[in-house]
């Protein structure tokens, strides 16, 4: 048992080190977390868009833009696609690598993960060779970024159950329903999208999946206000929408299949939640004051640090685990799976219990916040987000139970009924 | 990174469980259960012995197998998935780590051979009261080369030939007061009486020492260091019989959840029972990666060992603690009866938890070599 890198490893970090050292700023562990400058957004990926104003937006897309630039140049932008494309042609070991040289920088990031992570991989299995070379590059590069439209209103943990209506009009297919939760829609140059082709068919042969360039019209762009007061997520309505049939990904009805290849790719593109964790309300606990002194001297918060400290680095060592099976050429085992369960949680706990912390000032959350720069006031709201965001943890448990305990699926009451005579309640 | 045991420990793993499948049935565990005169299991006792367990990780010079912890820590994943009712841990885990990290030369050449080749039993006392184990509370005292006091409750006390005393030297009653020893307990003085544990099958009792022979061990003065690292050690093979336990909890809750049929479905097909076992799986997960932690802590003697076996123990008491007792809520009404293996596990769980210090201690002592690292 050992911690160190092979040859080939060492050699690949320092390459990554150099280059982050040459080009970005150290982050440090408490002033450098999720703020309005540097909005990590673990899972659903998408940088906030409302605080500071649309200048501000613009401004933080365009320095996004010129790192992933520099990125791409050097090679880590796209670690594991082909070299054809504008990849690394590198190992899902180099990809943990790098992922971990980066996570101590302080460098824009919700922007082109979803394209390079999810979407990219798509049109490497389903799309046409004119395709590939026309998008994928510049994928990588952030000149051209992409949205995923998967989500609706009424079809979101139970995802196959999409109403969008996509008809067919000679070479050109219609588009018409609303999406959801679309990370970047605002800014995403394309975007890839489910439709329902046939609602005759069952629920999971009736889908179609196209990819489509955000500026064709009749598609409006509305951002979702959230409980934090940020918007990450937009509704998109689409009216009278029309694509061309080349712009399909695989067959008419065969949608489902494709968009499990991008979902397949999800848990891969989800990267190191930078957010709050042990490290932070450890360091709060040496500054803030409870009844009989310093936090970190109370018996009851260090109980409850100890529960944090143990979830924490027990997920990082799943991850190590993960990364030795990676490290010798085999597929890691399901232990992954509990990451995102986990820390969603444990963000939520860790927030609620340092504001309890602070006291009555734990109420305070204006611009100017003294106490710990608003850290865990807005992991109080970020958090109740970071449960449902890609997968709630009840679709984790199920998926924990049926895939990897081997458990039986739910009863089903939508495996064996056309789509349109499903019972779909008020929606 | 290698951070994974290597094929030839694991190959010792499966040897292991599969010896453990065979020789240390449910019926072996109960025959001590349910059986007031017996305190381990003699005859699993000695084929584990002379299968060299007991030896693993004691050097051949003095009559181990000379293998590393990794190994040990293998094979105590192993005693945990099986309810081993034996002295292993007192023994090995306490007792010989002990004499192999602080015993004289002649110390070691005198007690390891036997502790090695099970043919003698040890194991280590510190606890007199109710509650945690501190300089005020200890009352036994050393002088002129006898014990004298009360020590309770003492793990496999009345299985061990050996023991492992923590006395105090001077009357000051602080931390440097505090002195190891070594007692044989078939000398006279020594009277033990029975306790009944929560787990039978890992009992203890007290102890009261008159006027009883004994040997310093290590420093003198030194006690609170050597036990602290000695529980260090520990607490990291104590976590992986902790995992092995919390992982057949899972896995047998699971199994009875596919065969019982509720509402005309399986009962595992119910979402509550499915993500009551989801939470099981996590906590093992992060668990058995803590422990990991705690093994490569171990094995490389790392300085990290305070933060990592605390980590490991912490983490494995929650996993273990809670999969046995949600196991029984997800066998439903058997799951309480005696006939039911349940409780086996819910018994042990528990009993494991608080055996070298609570969960709760051993959050603080997480917390504080936090601490300590931190200001190194």
């Amino acid at each position: 048992m050992d911690f160190n890198d092979s040859q080939q490893e060492a050699a690949f970090r320092k390459e990554a080190r150099d280059f982050l050292e040459a080009n970005a700023e150290k982050r440090s562990i408490i002033s450098d977390k999720p703020n309005d400058k540097n909005p990590q957004i673990a899972v659903a990926g998408a940088p906030e868009t409302v605080k500071g104003g649309k200048e501000a937006a613009q401004e933080a897309l365009e320095r996004a833009k010129v790192w992933q630039k520099k990125k791409a140049e050097a090679g880590f932008a796209a670690i594991l696609w082909p070299k054809e494309f504008g990849g690394y042609g590198g190992s899902p070991i180099q990809q943990v690598i790098y992922s971990q040289e980066e996570h101590d920088y302080l460098v824009p990031s919700g922007y082109f993960e979803i394209g390079i992570g999810m979407l990219g991989p798509t049109m490497m299995v389903w799309g046409k060779d004119e395709d590939k070379k026309r998008y994928l590059p510049k994928m990588i590069t952030g000149e051209e970024i992409w949205c995923q439209l998967f989500s609706e209103p009424s079809a979101g943990s139970d995802l196959a159950g999409i109403k969008m209506k996509a008809e067919k009009d000679g070479d050109e297919w219609v588009l018409n329903g609303q999406k959801v939760w679309t990370s970047g829609a605002h800014f995403a140059d394309y975007g890839m999208i489910v439709a329902r082709s046939d609602p005759s068919a069952l629920k999971h042969k009736g889908l179609t999946y196209f990819y489509l360039d955000m500026k064709t019209p009749g598609i409006e762009i509305r951002p979702i206000k959230q409980i934090s007061g940020t918007s990450n997520f937009n509704e998109v309505f689409f009216n009278d929408v029309r694509i061309p049939d080349s712009q399909r990904l695989g067959g008419e009805g065969e949608g489902w299949k494709v968009a499990l290849t991008t979902l397949m790719n999800e848990r891969l593109a989800v990267g190191d939640p930078p957010g709050l964790d042990f490290d932070q309300i450890f360091e709060a606990t040496k500054e803030l004051e409870v009844e009989d002194g310093l936090a970190i001297k109370n018996s009851e918060v260090r109980q409850k640090m100890a529960d944090w400290y143990v979830q924490s680095r027990g997920l990082q060592y799943t991850k190590f685990r993960s990364i030795t099976a990676l490290s010798k050429g085999q597929t890691p085992g399901p232990e992954l799976s509990i990451s995102k369960l986990v820390t969603a949680s444990k963000m939520q706990d860790v927030s609620a219990y340092a504001l309890e912390l602070m006291d009555s000032s734990g109420m305070v959350h204006h611009d100017q916040n003294p106490v710990l720069k608003n850290l865990f006031q807005n992991g109080y709201f970020f958090s109740a987000a970071m449960r449902i965001a890609g997968g709630t943890d009840e679709v984790l448990r199920n998926i924990i139970a049926e895939r990897v305990l081997g458990l039986p699926q739910d009863e089903r009451a939508d495996k064996k009924v056309p789509f349109n005579e499903l019972p779909s309640g008020k929606n | 990174m290698n951070f994974d045991f290597s094929d030839d420990q694991k190959l010792l793993r499966d040897q292991a469980r599969k010896f453990l499948f065979d020789k240390c049935d449910r019926k072996s565990v109960r025959s001590i259960l349910d059986d007031d005169q017996l305190h381990y299991h003699k005859e699993l006792w000695s084929q584990i012995s002379e299968m060299g367990w007991t030896g693993t990780a004691i050097p051949e010079e003095y009559g181990g197998l000379g293998l590393g912890m990794l190994e040990l820590c293998v094979i105590a994943e192993e005693l945990g998935r099986s309810l081993a009712p034996t002295p292993f841990s007192s023994s090995i885990y306490l007792f010989a780590e002990f004499i192999k990290n602080y015993g004289s030369e002649d110390q070691k050449k005198k007690f390891l051979p036997s502790i090695a080749s099970g043919e003698k039993i040890g194991t280590f006392a510190l606890s007199e009261t109710n509650g945690t184990p501190k300089p005020s509370n200890i009352k036994t005292k050393f002088s002129s080369g006898k014990i004298n006091g009360y020590k309770s409750p003492v793990s496999d006390g009345e299985s061990a030939d050996y023991l492992i005393i923590a006395a105090n030297s001077d009357d000051k009653g602080n931390r440097n007061s505090l002195s190891l020893y070594i007692v044989d307990l078939n000398e006279n003085g020594v009277n033990k009486t029975s306790l009944e544990t929560i787990d039978p099958t890992r009992p203890a009792c007290s102890i009261n020492f008159e006027n009883v022979e004994a040997v310093p061990l290590g420093e003198q003065g030194m006690a609170w260091d050597m036990i602290e690292n000695i529980l260090n050690r520990a607490a990291v093979l104590y976590s992986f019989e902790q995992v092995g336990g919390a992982q057949v909890s899972l896995d047998e809750a699971k199994k009875y959840s596919l065969e019982r049929f509720a509402f005309g479905r399986q009962i595992g097909s119910f979402q509550a029972l499915k993500h009551k076992m989801a939470d099981m799986y996590v906590k093992i997960e992060l668990a058995r990666s803590n422990a990991y932690y705690g093994a490569w802590a171990l094995s490389t003697d790392s300085n990290e060992l305070p933060v990592a076996a605390a980590g490991a123990r912490v983490s494995a008491s929650d996993a273990f603690n809670y999969a046995a007792k949600e196991n029984i809520q997800i066998h439903g009404g058997v799951g309480f009866t005696w006939d039911y293996d349940c409780h086996l596990f819910y018994r042990r769980s528990k009993l494991l938890s608080l055996n070298i210090g609570s969960t709760r201690q051993w959050k603080e002592n997480l917390i504080s070599n936090l601490e300590k690292r931190n200001i190194v």
